[in-house]
C-alpha cells in the first residue's frame, strides 16, 4: 500500500509536469521558477537542518563499536574501527563515507543444522545491500557531475573526461552511459529488496518508497530523453545556462520530457531537506562514527548538566539518611556510633 | 545559539554550499550564453531532412547509414520527400558542411560530446583547426 501510494505520488508529479509544460504551455514556470525555488529550498533547508542538529548537545562517546579498543601495549588496537585519536577517526569517517564500511559488515540471520541435525542460529555475511548501494551512490554522483556539461561554459576538461569515460562502451547512438545502467540496477535492487524481503517490507514507509520511485522516475525520464525522445541538447543547455547565469530566455522547441525530468529533479531537491535523504549530511554527524573512543583518556563533561546541582556522593547520602537506614536494617559504611 | 563542534560543522556547510554554488561562480561575470552560430553552406538551403530532424536525430541517421552501407551494402538513402542520396559522410554530408571545426565541433564542444566518426573517417586536410 505504501509502495502504491508512493508510485501514485510520483506519477502525479509526472502528470503535473506533462500538463503544465506541455498542454498549458507554462514552459517558463517549469524551466526557471520551479527549479530555482526548489534549489533555494534545498540549500536553505539543508543548512537549517544541519544547524539544528549542531545545536543538540553531543552525548557521551559511544564505545560500543566493532574492533579492539586501545588497551595495554601488547594488545593490538584496531585503529580504523575503534580509533582513539583524531586522525584515526578521520580514517574511519573516510571509510564510512566513501566505502560504506558499516554496510559492508551487514549480516543476516540464517537457521542451519549441524551434523546431528540440531538447529543452529547463524549470522552470515550479506554483501548485496552494500554492493548495490555503492553502485547506486557512485553512479548518482557521476551522473550529477557529468550533468555539469549543461551548467558550465566552456565545459571544463574534467567534465568532458567523465562524460567520455562514462560513454566509452560506444553502444547505441547516442552512446549508452555505464552509470545509467548501474543506477537503474542499483535503484531496482533497493526497490526489489523492499518488495520481496518480508522483514524490510514490514518496516517500509511511504518516505522509504517515495524517494526510490522519485529517483527511478528521474532516471527513466532522463533515459527516455536521451535514447527515445532525443531531445535538443543545445536548446536545453540554453535554458540551463539561462538559469545559472540569471539570463532567462523563453524556452522553445524542447520536448516535454525535459520538463518532466526537471520537475522530478526539482521535487527531489525540495523534498530533500525534509526526508531520509538528509543522510547525505547526517552521515558526517553519526555519533558512533565521528567520535574517537577516548573515554578512558579524557574526562567527559555532560553538556546538559545543571551547574547549580552539585555532586552528591554516597557518603553524603548516607550522612543524610543514616538513622532511618540503620532502623530499616540496611548495611551502612559507617554505623551511627562510628559517625557520631 | 550554542553549536556543538560548531567550527567543524560550519566548515562542512561552507564546503557543501561551495560545491553546490560552484556552477554559479564559474559562470559569473561571463557573457550570457547563447547557442553557437554554425557556418551554414552557401550554395544549399535544405539538408536531407528537416532542420528539427537533423538537430535532434542526426546521430541516429549517421549510425543507420553506417550500418546500412558497411554492413548491408545499401548505399542509397531515400528521405521523407522521396529524394535519393548516397549514404556517405564524406561525399554527402561534408559536400556542403565542409568544415568540421565550423560546423560539427561547435555544438559538440559545448555539449561535451565526442562522436567517434573520426576514429575511422579522415577529416579533410587543410580544414583542420
Amino acid at each position: 500500500m505504501n509502495a502504491i501510494f508512493s508510485l501514485i505520488l510520483v506519477l502525479a508529479l509526472v502528470v503535473v509536469a506533462t500538463l503544465g509544460a506541455g498542454a498549458a504551455k507554462m514552459q517558463t514556470i517549469f524551466a526557471y521558477c520551479i527549479p530555482g525555488t526548489a534549489f533555494v529550498i534545498f540549500l536553505v533547508g539543508f543548512t537549517c537542518k544541519i544547524i539544528g542538529w549542531a545545536k543538540r548537545p553531543v552525548p557521551f562517546r559511544i564505545p560500543t563499536t566493532g574492533g579492539q579498543q586501545q588497551s595495554l601495549d601488547w594488545i593490538p588496537q584496531n585503529k580504523w574501527d575503534n580509533p582513539s585519536t583524531g586522525p584515526q577517526t578521520v580514517m574511519r569517517m573516510l571509510l564510512e563515507v566513501l566505502a560504506f564500511r558499516s554496510l559492508f559488515r551487514n549480516t543476516k540471520v540464517v537457521l542451519k543444522h549441524d551434523d546431528g541435525k540440531n538447529p543452529i542460529v547463524a549470522y552470515v555475511s550479506a554483501k548485496w545491500l552494500w554492493l548495490f548501494a555503492i553502485l547506486f551512490h557512485y553512479s548518482f554522483l557521476i551522473i550529477a557531475v557529468r550533468h555539469m556539461r549543461l551548467f558550465l561554459q566552456p565545459v571544463p576538461f574534467v567534465i568532458q573526461a567523465v562524460d567520455f569515460g562514462d560513454s566509452i562502451l560506444q553502444i547505441l547512438t547516442p552512446t549508452i552511459y555505464i552509470t545509467d545502467v548501474l543506477l537503474l540496477t542499483g535503484v531496482g535492487f533497493l526497490l526489489a529488496r523492499r518488495f520481496f524481503d518480508a522483514k524490510v517490507r514490514y518496516i517500509s514507509l511511504v518516505n522509504d518508497y517515495f524517494p526510490l520511485f522519485l529517483i527511478l522516475g528521474i532516471a527513466l525520464s532522463g533515459v527516455y530523453m536521451r535514447y527515445i525522445a532525443k531531445v535538443d541538447v543545445m536548446g536545453i543547455k540554453d535554458v540551463v545556462m539561462g538559469l545559472v547565469t540569471f539570463n532567462f530566455k523563453v524556452p522553445a522547441g524542447i520536448d516535454v520530457s525535459f520538463y518532466v525530468h526537471l520537475f522530478l529533479v526539482s521535487s527531489l531537491l525540495a523534498y530533500f531537506p525534509f526526508s531520509k535523504l538528509m543522510h547525505m549530511g547526517g552521515v558526517f554527524l553519526s555519533p558512533t562514527r565521528n567520535m574517537p573512543n577516548d573515554t578512558r583518556i579524557h574526562h567527559h563533561e555532560n553538556p546538559w548538566n545543571n551547574p547549580a546541582v552539585k555532586p552528591h556522593s554516597y557518603e553524603a547520602y548516607e550522612d543524610d539518611f543514616r538513622a532511618p537506614m540503620h532502623e530499616a536494617g540496611l548495611p551502612l559504611d559507617k554505623s551511627p556510633e562510628e559517625a557520631a | 545559539m550554542k553549536l556543538y563542534n560548531g567550527g567543524k560543522i560550519i566548515t562542512g556547510l561552507v564546503i557543501f554550499l561551495g560545491i553546490f554554488l560552484a556552477p554559479l561562480a564559474y559562470n559569473a561575470g561571463k557573457a550570457a550564453y547563447s547557442q553557437p552560430k554554425l557556418k551554414m553552406p552557401e550554395n544549399e538551403k535544405e539538408c536531407i531532412e528537416s532542420k528539427e530532424f537533423m538537430r535532434t536525430k542526426h546521430m541516429q541517421l549517421l549510425n543507420d547509414w553506417r550500418d546500412a552501407s558497411l554492413r548491408d551494402g545499401t548505399r542509397v538513402y531515400v528521405n521523407s520527400k522521396g529524394k535519393e542520396f548516397e549514404m556517405s559522410l564524406q561525399k554527402t554530408c561534408m559536400k556542403c558542411h565542409t568544415n568540421k571545426a565550423e560546423f560539427c565541433d561547435k555544438c559538440h564542444n559545448d555539449a561535451a560530446v565526442v562522436p567517434y566518426c573520426w576514429d575511422c573517417h579522415i577529416q579533410p586536410e587543410g580544414l583542420k583547426k
